[in-house]
């Protein structure tokens, strides 16, 4: 991690923290740094990024503005992030896409949806594409051909993990633990993951717009993080039945893909619209308000997933079937295409920040007795 | 905006933890209540936003705290503290209550953290605030709001009108325009007047200039003042404050707890000529720093600088400011703007004098010590000779004062002729003296506001809807 300002004022709020521990009570990150008395740059980039964004300690804080020490946990951490995202990028030149990323995620979105709906306009008979289809397996490939379907598919998720894979690995050579992570470690990481416990302000939930607390904020993450594994399983599900079984889609509304796409894109529409609403009657004063397009375009690309998917579904008897299918698709594209060049990132680096401080969990604090 | 016409149950003058237990116990009591806070919101809540805990005895482990802390354990730490500078029924009453009053802080939006892993070892003795004092102020004020209490911020009572021993009337200034509102009942929960720089200086001159105010500037003892130049009853020293050293680079108000240094007892104190002044190990850090203001209060410019070597650094808790670090000890001086001969000399004589062959131990009085200094180092002492070597200037940080007004056990204010205010009521800092005369016990603070915060609002309700 490069010595920027942000970090600069990491440290400097981090020292300050350090001598107080009031907070320590809250969430991972204040027992993480009590274990250390000077921080590095990397050991910055891994508490910036175990940040959940509760707030607890914002509205807990004494020296929060307009205190002279204008100690804003939240947001200089959320500033940080931002700039650790760009730090651990993939390829490396790819960085800038951070900046100005809601911009960018919004324009990967419109060209994703505009590219597939003139391939499927080129590709086949553009009347199949305005044509009532009857809900029977094949129909959808007549929109689009499955070949098409599957190498995008495959060649932008693929390419999607691997950049996703090379980010968690600068990520845990710049931040991570000195020593190897063990099986239980692993487990308390991914438990703390399942459970978002670090949003629960020790048990009390959020401050998520002043200082009553509440655990709209996990619930909602809930729905989404649930709501979007669904859909990734009825996609997987999809994938096996038609190479495996040879069985092609649409699929009954009973079937396993579709239950669960439905159930799935269901709850990712509740999630990111709650999410988004939430950012709307927000306090302004813990979140830095720069990286909110990068927030919300993700939230309303997962939810463009979600509605177009169920969109699609509703629709998939009649004549704007073939549209809606190029329309969900196209977003499908614009969100492998854009997975780690997006806010997505934040999942990888908070998955490792905690698999850090499980393996650390057993270290004790510097000072005090 | 304050109703004027209105004759409210009870006016709170005050906005922390005391007072919001006050306004609390006193709405849940079917009283119409107004609460003023001299400060603006984002600064409410006194000196209870600096604070962490809260003293209380218990007979078994609960969820908050460890093992048992009896009655006659308490009252012998207060006494200890103290000196005797105690009412010893009013003390008990406070500690016994001390026991009962989780759920209702709980009920009333306070969260506690479950164990504690830093800073001293209080476990057993104080439960935590989750978050710490801001946030225990805050949830009170959000219990506030949603029982429907008046809250007015900007809002300072200057006068509370006795007579024949009764508050007829009460004088405030509301965002700075004066006002005159009308209660049945008062409660005073206003602080002690520690942040009263001119008050200060009466006692201690112009050495309060160099004083560091360790918490809000907003308790300038404007109703205490007010109460005791109206015949009410005094208790407590009017020239004792609680005093501790702190880093020197602190800011003058509201630097809380992280300003303190424990750098002291595993270092060399010395004063602005390069001598050192104290003992700085006569005994363990938490029974010796609140003795450390005071004695650096007394050397010239009140400052002075605590220096120790590499092998002691890593011995204390970190302070908010970096440690000022050189090289050598001459370099060292130089930095701190001491004479570098002056300096060397002390160390040299320090170094000589420290007796060798105990093991070192932090966690004890280790008997390591000089012979034949004066003063002696008589715990801890090593010699300060592995560099880099590490500095930094303390100055005298002010916690509270003691003096405060007389109360009885149902929280109501005494007149000098030994007779309750009518219709008066105390809580918090304003009338801890009468328990905490001298010293200082962690949490107890927190424990005398919470307690007779209840009794006040209690009290005051009843006595209104009457």
């Amino acid at each position: 991690m490069r010595e920027t300002d942000a970090l600069a004022n990491a440290r400097r709020e981090m020292e300050i923290c350090n001598a107080c521990r009031y907070c320590e009570g809250f969430c991972a990150v204040f027992p993480a740094m009590e274990l250390r008395r000077e921080f590095s740059a990397g050991d910055l980039s891994y508490l910036a990024n175990l940040c959940h964004n509760c707030r607890g300690c914002y509205y807990a804080c004494q020296y929060a503005p307009p205190h002279e020490w204008g100690i804003n946990v939240p947001r200089t951490f959320q500033e940080l992030r931002a700039e650790t995202y760009a730090e651990y990028a993939w390829p490396r030149r790819f960085a800038q896409l951070f900046d100005r990323n809601g911009t960018i995620v919004s324009l990967v979105t419109a060209l994703g949806i505009a590219l597939v709906l003139m391939l499927a306009a080129g590709l086949v008979d553009p009347d199949a594409l305005y044509r009532a289809h009857p809900v029977v397996p094949g129909s959808f490939y007549a929109v689009i051909p499955l070949w098409a379907m599957q190498a995008t598919g495959i060649l932008t998720f693929g390419f999607s993990l691997i950049a996703l894979a090379m980010g968690a690995r600068n990520f845990w050579r710049d931040a991570g633990p000195r020593e190897r992570p063990g099986p239980v470690a692993l487990g308390i990481a991914l438990w703390d993951v399942l459970t978002l416990k670090n949003l629960g302000g020790g048990g009390h939930g959020c401050n998520d717009a002043s200082e009553r607390f509440s655990m709209r904020r996990r619930w909602l993450h809930h729905a989404m993080f649930y709501g979007f594994f669904l859909c990734f399983a009825a996609t997987c599900t999809a994938f096996v039945y038609g190479t495996l079984f040879g069985w092609e889609a649409p699929y009954a509304l009973t079937s396993v893909p579709v239950l669960l796409g439905t159930v799935g894109g269901l709850l990712l529409l509740v999630g990111t619209v709650g999410l988004f609403a939430m950012k709307l009657v927000d306090d302004p004063m813990p979140a830095a308000r720069n990286l909110l397009g990068a927030d919300v375009a993700l939230l309303m690309l997962l939810a463009l997933a979600a509605l177009t998917g169920l969109v699609l579904l509703a629709l998939r008897g009649t004549g704007a079937m073939g549209i809606a299918l190029a329309v969900h698709l196209g977003v499908i594209l614009s969100l492998f295409v854009a997975l780690p060049y997006s806010k997505m990132v934040h999942g990888v680096y908070r998955t490792a920040a905690l698999l850090r401080r499980a393996t650390e969990r057993n270290m004790k604090p510097l000072g005090g007795e | 905006m304050p109703d004027r016409t209105k004759t409210y149950d009870v006016l709170i003058a005050g906005g922390g933890n005391a007072a919001l237990c006050a306004a609390i116990t006193a709405r849940q009591a079917g009283a119409s209540v107004i609460l003023l806070e001299s400060a603006p919101r984002a600064f409410r809540g006194g000196n209870s936003r600096h604070t962490r805990n809260l003293r209380a005895m218990h007979d078994k482990p609960n969820d908050v705290l460890t093992d048992a802390y009896p009655e006659d354990e308490y009252w012998d730490d207060l006494l200890r503290v103290t000196g005797g500078n105690t009412d010893e029924a009013l003390a008990r009453m406070t500690i016994r209550a001390s026991s009962g009053v989780f759920g209702w802080m709980q009920a009333n939006g306070v969260r506690f953290q479950p164990s504690l892993t830093g800073t001293l070892n209080l476990g057993r003795t104080n439960a935590f605030f989750l978050g710490g004092g801001k946030a225990l102020v805050n949830a009170y004020y959000v219990t506030a709001e949603r029982l429907g209490i008046e809250i007015l911020y900007d809002t300072e009572v200057l006068s509370l009108n006795l007579d024949d021993g009764a508050v007829r009337s009460v004088d405030i200034t509301y965002r700075g325009f004066p006002e005159t509102l009308h209660a049945r009942c008062v409660v005073a929960a206003s602080g002690g007047f520690q942040a009263n720089l001119d008050w200060m200086r009466q006692n201690w001159g112009d050495a309060v200039d160099n004083f560091v105010i360790r918490g809000t500037p907003y308790n300038r003892g404007r109703v205490l003042k007010n109460l005791l130049d109206q015949g009410v009853a005094s208790i407590g020293d009017p020239t004792q404050c609680h005093a501790v050293a702190l880093d020197a680079r602190a800011p003058k108000f509201d630097g809380g707890i992280t300003t303190r240094l424990d750098s002291v007892p595993f270092s060399i104190v010395v004063n602005q000529l390069g001598e050192r002044f104290y003992d700085e190990g006569e005994d363990v850090w938490p029974k010796r720093y609140a003795i450390w203001g005071r004695l650096i209060a007394q050397q010239p410019e009140q400052i002075a600088y605590s220096i120790c070597d590499a092998k002691a650094f890593p011995l204390f808790m970190p302070s908010v400011y970096p440690a000022i670090k050189a090289d050598t000890l001459a370099e060292l001086a130089a930095k701190l703007k001491l004479d570098p001969d002056k300096v060397q000399a002390t160390v040299a004589a320090y170094n000589a004098a420290v007796v060798p062959g105990q093991s070192f131990d932090n966690t004890k009085l280790d008997g390591n010590r000089t012979k034949g200094l004066t003063p002696d180092k008589t715990n801890w002492a090593r010699t300060i000779d592995k560099p880099p070597f590490y500095g930094y200037p303390l100055r005298p940080g002010i916690t509270f004062t003691y003096l405060g007004v007389r109360v009885n056990e149902r929280a109501q204010v005494l007149m000098e002729n030994g007779q309750p205010a009518g219709n008066l009521y105390a809580s918090g800092e304003i009338m801890a003296g009468n328990i905490l005369g001298r010293g200082y016990l962690a949490g107890f603070g927190m424990t005398i506001g919470t307690v007779f915060g209840r009794i006040a609002g209690q009290e005051a309700a009843r006595h209104a809807r009457n």
